[in-house]
């Protein structure tokens, strides 16, 4: 298996709320510190990324947040005027008034037509080799697969035209697993965990697009083995509690209803970690990031992730 | 939380005719949907109809929601019963399910069958359908219109689907109104010859042909001409469908969690809905900590462990007391008192929060984290009661 940060576009998706941006940012954290020049692009402009890296905003011109280290938010009508500076090389593309306004709507309307123009953008990036790797804060689980898979649903509907001419190079990027990966994020919740599993399951059956890791993020640590947490169970009998209470004040009760809920939210995401581990194909690496409680956000957060995703890395087997 | 939050809630949803649950993705929102729905037929009364986007299969097939399809079905009494409730009212649920309910538009509004089945049948119609105008979350408004103005029901609790922004969501009906009136759908409707010949769309019509490929751009003609025979029935909806939303009768629950992405993100559509003139009815602040985790005497509590731990008389005394191993007992002390402050850290970052928020919204109501995910109507009626209360009031 090609080493993850050794491809060249990473795609990270995965249910909303579990963490795409933490995870996009901090593997890109990871990669610059290999020494890595790298880009990493939100695709939802919602301003997370921006966020994760401390700056005050992030546009489609890529801006050097760090060293070596590339932000970029995606704009479909950025995405167009630039394609057509490149490509058509119609001059002055902002004076066409209708344009802008028109766009959208077009956008809207004509399928695949967004999903192409922002694909073709990173696909561009790539095949310029203007990085070593570029990472995509990408669309979550329900929208990713049209995101990916919009080169080829275009050259199925769209029979001539330069879009069409277009597309054969984006595929050969899209298609080669040692140059383009997937990265699904979930938590070991239900339904992150099921998405996970449909998505992977779907991405493999109808895209060319590898599947290159599957991120299992904030998961709560272990507090007991399972010899201590049945010392545990029964340090809370009333007995026992009357005497921790004499000992250390009443509100011991509080302290040990905390225990018990951590300890029954670990057991409910050890089970959802089986089943990720037993609905992914084997051969998809599975990573584990644990939940971190020093920080809530920002810079120190993104390289605490890093550090973790480095360790996995390691242990996945000479991927980093 | 506290009664009056409930009481006001409770309030909240006998005053409402329709409750839009939104909020950012992960953060519980067809629970809450689901736990309102059932508290409020539960306590409230009256008949409460649920709709649902996307529940976790267990949950859907404890509520009775086998199959996709728009076909509503009522939660059984005896289910309350079982789950040790009375309900005062009915239970019903729904599932929302895009393509069929986008089949249904185009029956109503088409001229006439020939129309229908063409449109129906074009193969561009499902990829577009899928697509433009933000179709799921306009499908969405336009649904809890409908059951709405169909009058059989007291409220209508909609969860709403997991937009890239929440904000897609207030303004699909606008969107969509927007579309029939724009140039663009005139433009592409004009006979392909005449088109060539419009000066103000030539610039774009050469660039859309270079790219796109006249082919598509006339097979992407041909279907909207079908499609604009419909406009004045859409219009008219999407009127009325954007009206309701800022309908007195209408309350926003905006459903969040305490964790800093969240948080920002409810803060943000708290704010626009205001300038929306869209009515928040209340916030929900799902999964938190037990507040009590914070008092200084838990701390406390939780050092004074880390004392006993390291005390041998201390722990030999617990260890017969629990039957155990008395370096067990000592490590086991040891880590609730080192994890406690994790515990206590993250509860003293959601209390911050938390009242960021409640300083933005007139009402918030609180559901603490639970020890298991929701499976059936007697979890959803446990969270409910933290909405809601149980009815005593």
């Amino acid at each position: 298996m090609t080493g993850l940060l050794d491809r060249e576009l990473l795609f990270v998706s995965g249910k909303g709320g579990t963490g795409k941006t933490s995870i996009a940012a901090a593997l890109a954290d990871l990669a610059v510190r290999q020494g890595k020049r790298t880009l990493v692009c939100e695709m939802d402009a919602k301003g997370a990324l921006a966020a994760a890296f401390e700056v005050r905003a992030l546009s489609f011109h890529a801006s050097e947040v760090q060293p070596g280290l590339f932000g970029m938010v995606m704009n479909t009508e950025d995405s167009l005027k630039e394609y057509l500076r490149l490509f058509i090389r119609i001059p002055l593309v902002g004076r066409i008034g209708p344009l802008a306004r028109t766009f959208d709507f077009v956008a809207d309307a004509a399928p695949g037509v967004k999903e192409i123009l922002a694909i073709g953008k990173l696909c561009h990036e790539v095949r310029e080799r203007h990085y070593d790797l570029v990472i995509v804060d990408a669309e979550a689980s329900g929208h990713i697969v049209a995101q990916i898979d919009a080169p080829r649903a275009i050259r199925e509907l769209v029979q001539v035209g330069m879009v069409r001419d277009q597309t054969d190079w984006m595929l050969e990027i899209l298609g080669d697993s040692r140059r383009t990966g997937l990265v699904v994020v979930a938590t070991p919740e239900e339904m992150p965990v099921i998405e996970t599993i449909e998505l992977v399951e779907k991405v493999q059956r109808t895209t060319d697009v590898d599947v290159a890791a599957v991120i299992a993020n904030r998961v709560l640590p272990q507090w007991f083995s399972s010899t201590d947490a049945k010392v545990f169970q029964s340090l809370l009998a009333p007995e026992a509690q009357a005497a921790l209470a004499a000992a250390a004040g009443a509100k011991v009760a509080t302290v040990f209803q905390a225990a018990s809920l951590a300890q029954a939210r670990r057991e409910v995401a050890v089970e959802y970690l089986g089943r990720l581990r037993k609905g992914v194909p084997a051969a998809v690496p599975l990573l584990l990031v644990p939940e971190l409680f020093t920080r809530s956000g920002g810079r120190r957060v993104v390289s605490l992730l890093a550090d973790a995703l480095h360790d996995e890395l390691i242990d996945a087997g000479g991927a980093s | 939380m506290a009664r009056s939050a409930r009481r006001e809630l409770a309030d909240l949803l006998s005053a409402k005719e329709m409750i839009v649950v939104c909020g950012s993705g992960g953060t519980g929102k067809t629970t809450i949907a689901a736990a309102l729905g059932a508290q409020a037929a539960a306590v409230v009364g009256g008949r409460v109809l649920v709709l649902t986007v996307d529940p976790a299969r267990r949950l859907a097939s404890a509520l009775g929601l086998e199959s996709f399809g728009n076909s509503v079905v009522q939660v059984p009494p005896q289910a309350f019963a079982d789950a040790g409730q009375e309900c005062r009212g009915e239970l019903w649920v729904a599932m929302l399910d895009t393509k069929a309910g986008w089949d249904e538009l185009i029956r109503r509004h088409a001229p006439d069958a020939a129309l229908r089945d063409t449109v129906l049948a074009n193969p561009l119609y499902q990829n577009i359908t899928g697509r433009f105008v933000n179709s799921h979350d306009y499908l969405a408004m336009e649904q809890l219109y409908d059951l709405h103005s169909a009058g059989q029901y007291d409220l209508v609790v909609i969860d709403t689907p997991p937009s890239r922004n929440a904000l897609d969501l207030l303004d699909a009906p606008g969107r969509m109104r927007e579309f029939f009136g724009s140039r663009l759908l005139k433009w592409l409707t004009v006979p392909y010859r005449s088109r060539l010949f419009t000066v103000a769309s030539k610039p774009f019509y050469q660039i859309a042909d270079r790219i796109l490929g006249s082919r598509f751009l006339q097979d992407i003609a041909e279907f909207f001409v079908l499609f604009q025979t419909m406009e004045r029935g859409f219009v008219a909806r999407a009127k009325e469908v954007e009206r309701l939303l800022t309908d007195d009768a209408t309350a926003f629950v905006v459903v969040t969690t305490l964790e800093a992405a969240p948080t920002r993100e409810a803060r943000f559509l708290a704010e626009e809905l205001q300038q929306r003139r869209m009515p928040l009815g209340a916030m929900v602040l799902n999964r938190t900590l037990p507040a009590d985790v914070r008092q200084p005497a838990a701390a406390k509590a939780a050092a004074a462990l880390g004392q006993v731990a390291d005390d041998a008389a201390a722990t030999e005394r617990l260890a017969t007391l629990a039957g155990a191993q008395a370096d067990a007992v000592q490590h086991v002390l040891a880590e609730v008192a080192v994890r406690f402050r994790d515990v206590a850290i993250i509860a003293g970052r959601e209390a911050e929060r938390r009242r960021e928020l409640e300083s933005l919204v007139p009402l918030t109501a609180v559901v603490p984290t639970l020890a298991a995910d929701v499976h059936d109507l007697a979890g959803l009626l446990a969270i409910g009661r933290h909405l809601l209360g149980d009815g005593s009031r």
